[in-house]
């Protein structure tokens, strides 16, 4: 179990998309003081679009014991409309439904919980947009 | 700087060694291989490992082993880059004597993965822990999600990709230190259980306790304690983006090209050149990958040349025949020690079964996480 501030720390991107775009272009969820791209230090602070399409996916079938009543589940690899990628799982969306190059909407979702006396843990899935 | 050379070997059976704890498992290993190189004393020691922390509950490894082979005094440390851990430690044992610094250097690797129950969990601390493994991807994962772009891509067919294990198997049946030492065929391929669609378990490399050690000396003086040493002509190394989803094409791995670049151009030899790989199956997709990006075969073409036999004796070059990571097993931070061990071993018509024959160009790549990190070392028959 992690002390609570490593969860509450990440909360400006997982809860409200934070990001940063860079002078480049290269725009991230994750902070990160230069662009891997050009080596730009110079960034504006912006909100990342919810909006994405899936790049790969897979379905998790022999998950980490963190998640098992989760099982099967399906994660992809998004490509938000403004550029950013992140991992996120899907939710509220059939299997058959997942492909690469579907349309998904990024929602606030529970994630997990930190054991019996732990905190509980939101964050970001996707859901695909027929 | 030295030339340096490999001068002895030795590994423990890989496996469920449930009888046998951590420090058994490498004394057994680095025992074996100072034995091989006539020596009892080394000047330093470098140990591989993941996550003694997250296996075993225990860290600062070097102390421990040297303490249990009988070299305290020796200097050392732990070396971690995630699965690539041995063959990063084994490139900084060869700086250390390439820069004649020390001439006697052990580098080992161990991993005994058994003791935990969620090995699915330690295994993905290598993965980006707040923005992948946060959102319930799995190793097998990520690799799966190569797979679904490389298919697509290419048009590789489930069938296809279940020739690399199918391949892998046939040569470890092979090896006496292999985890699963036995063929498999596309039926058992195709039936094994789901773990992360595309891929099943027989797609993934196993669970493995096990330990390797190789000791490492200036080229100069190797003939003192062995008829064949064996030369590492090249290394190179290089890291990659932490996180699958930063890699540009989801279908290739940056790091082992450029890892390949630097090793091709430090040892001035061509792919062409090469006899034999041993590269790191943690999946299948990950050969055929890997095999492109180590300029074997053209981006695309891997998997439907691996299936044609292309990478088994009489193909274009014999690629895992120790059986790789799938037959063999991964004790993760042993492997790429035991990568080094079997390029020795073919260097020095050791083989035995699975011997290559006039083996005298041997490449290891060995890979951490999904390609975070690569290194590459290219051994040559003296």
């Amino acid at each position: 179990m992690a002390n609570s501030q490593r969860y509450t720390r990440e909360i400006p991107h997982r809860f409200r998309f934070e990001g940063q775009k860079f002078r480049d272009g290269y725009v991230t969820l994750a902070n990160r003081y230069i662009s891997p791209e050009s080596g730009s230090k110079e960034f504006e602070s912006i909100n990342i679009s919810k909006k994405g399409k899936i790049l790969s996916y897979t379905i998790i079938r022999t998950p980490a014991n963190d998640y098992k009543l989760l099982s099967p589940y399906a994660v992809a690899i998004i490509e938000t409309s403004d550029g950013a990628r992140l991992t996120a799982m899907v939710t509220d969306s059939k299997f058959e439904d997942i492909k690469i190059g579907a349309d998904v909407e990024l929602v606030f979702r529970k994630i997990k919980e930190e054991g019996h006396s732990g905190i509980i843990n939101y964050g970001y899935k996707a859901v695909i947009i027929l | 700087m030295r030339e340096v050379a490999i001068i002895g070997v030795g590994q423990t059976k890989f496996g469920e060694l449930w009888d046998q704890n951590l420090r058994d498992i490498f004394a057994e290993a680095a025992l074996k291989a100072m034995e091989d190189a006539k020596i009892d004393k080394i000047d330093s020691i470098y140990v591989g490992a993941m996550s003694g922390g997250l296996y075993n509950h225990q860290e600062h490894l070097a102390s421990l082993m040297a303490d249990y082979i009988g070299q305290s005094g020796a200097a050392g440390a732990r070396v971690e880059a995630a699965c690539s851990s041995g063959g990063q430690a084994a490139r900084i044992g060869y700086m250390e004597v390439a820069s004649g610094l020390s001439d006697f250097v052990l580098v080992g690797g161990v991993e005994k993965m058994w003791d935990t129950d969620d090995s699915t969990f330690v295994l993905a601390t290598a993965a980006d822990q707040e923005y992948e493994a946060y959102n319930g991807v799995t190793f097998p994962g990520l690799y799966a999600m190569m797979a679904q772009v490389y298919m697509q891509r290419y048009g590789l067919t489930r069938e296809e990709l279940a020739a690399v294990p199918i391949k892998n198997h046939k040569h470890g049946k092979n090896n006496p230190y292999a985890q699963y030492p036995f063929e498999i065929d596309l039926k058992a391929v195709l039936n094994s259980a789901p773990v992360a669609d595309p891929l099943r378990l027989l797609d993934c490399s196993p669970i493995t306790d096990g330990a390797a050690a190789i000791i490492l000396a200036p080229l100069e003086i190797a003939r003192k304690f062995t008829d064949k040493p064996v030369k590492i002509r090249g290394i190179g190394a290089a890291t990659g983006p932490i996180a699958l989803h930063d890699h540009k094409d989801l279908a290739k791995i940056d790091s082992v090209r450029i890892s390949a670049e630097k090793a091709y151009k430090f040892a001035n030899v061509s792919p062409s050149d090469i006899d034999f790989a041993e590269v790191h199956d943690c999946f299948s997709i990950a050969e055929i990958i890997v095999a492109e990006e180590l300029g074997f075969f053209d981006y695309g073409t891997a998997g439907k040349a691996i299936a044609e036999g292309q990478a088994t004796y009489g193909g274009k070059l014999v690629i895992n025949p120790s059986g790789g990571l799938k037959s063999k097993g991964h004790p993760v931070g042993a492997t790429g020690v035991a990568q080094l061990i079997e390029a020795t071993l073919q260097l020095q018509g050791r083989a035995g079964k699975r011997q290559i024959e006039n083996a005298r160009l041997g490449l290891t790549q060995n890979m951490g996480g999904s390609g975070g990190s690569s290194v590459v070392h290219i051994l040559e028959a003296i």
